[in-house]
């Protein structure tokens, strides 16, 4: 039966069919497994590909979170929904794969801050954009475009962001995933999306 | 009240924004912006910037089929699930 998009069903619904799938994956039943990629996979690539640009590395990744998925499915205990339980490992093996790229050659954050003059005053501001996000955000160019930007940042940066502002995770728990202290999180999500703004408004203007 | 620049708001404007800075500090961020447009446009855009990262939706595409297969065909190895497998 096809379940549709997990992600977009109703709480009760989904514990529902969540149970259903798991029955069947704890009995080693292939087609729960396929059933489970299939159905999953494209949101876990999703949140993959906010990560890694890279659509070989974002493969990758997917595969190691499905593999590390079957291995934790018989403690998985069903306090959270499948589909977060999930995201999460989708996240997680998106970082671990991105620590263990040789890193590429990127910008350094300081090119994309804002620089001042000896008394306290911006250097050289350029005028602001005017449309606001949900405008934005209502054309497809735009969300390409953001996406873009948000690649465009240093790794460490990026990585901040993405677990910050986009999977709305807490700075503490960031700080543990980082390995850097709740601090150092706080600076490094301001420069992040100073930077952000920084190359937006290069698009924008 | 002490005085701040353009400098020392946008060092500190994720505080200010995030509203956990006290109140004198507060307002003299307040009366900064008030007095300087461009620190204004900066902060409306730097909001913007987060909620356009905030607001991206989750696009999934279509996994492609070699993809799947190699999932699970990797679930069936002989060494999957032994702790060394590598990646």
């Amino acid at each position: 039966m096809e379940r549709g998009d997990p992600f977009a069903s109703g709480p009760s619904t989904a514990i529902s069919e969540d149970e259903s799938l798991l029955v069947g994956l704890r009995a080693g039943d292939a087609a729960s497994f396929e059933r489970l990629v299939r159905d999953f996979g494209p949101r876990m690539m999703s949140a993959i590909r906010r990560v890694l640009s890279d659509e070989s590395d974002a493969q990758d990744a997917l595969q190691d979170a499905f593999l590390s998925a079957f291995r934790a499915l018989a403690t998985f205990e069903g306090q959270s929904l499948l589909s977060t339980w999930l995201h999460r490992i989708a996240v997680n093996a998106a970082l671990m794969r991105l620590r263990s790229k040789r890193r590429r050659p990127e910008r350094k954050i300081e090119d994309l801050l804002p620089t001042f003059l000896d008394d306290g005053h911006r250097f050289d501001p350029k005028p602001a954009w005017t449309a606001d996000a949900a405008s934005l955000l209502a054309v497809a160019e735009t969300r390409a475009m953001v996406r873009r930007c948000i690649e465009e940042l240093p790794e460490d940066y990026r990585m901040t962001l993405v677990l910050r502002d986009i999977e709305e995770i807490e700075t503490s728990e960031t700080a543990v995933i980082l390995g850097i202290s709740p601090g150092a999180v706080k600076t490094r999500l301001h420069r992040a999306r100073q930077a952000l703004r920084t190359l937006i408004e290069r698009e924008l203007l | 009240m002490p005085t701040i620049d353009c400098r020392e708001l946008i060092l500190f404007l994720d505080d200010y924004a995030a509203s956990t800075m006290d109140i004198g500090r507060r307002a003299a961020f307040d009366a900064h912006l008030a007095v300087c447009s461009a620190c204004r446009d900066y902060l409306r855009t730097y909001l913007e910037t987060t909620r356009l990262a905030r607001g991206l939706p989750v696009e999934p595409t279509e996994l492609p089929d070699a993809l799947v297969r190699a999932i699970l065909d990797a679930r069936r190895t002989p060494t999957f699930g032994q702790s060394s497998e590598s990646q």
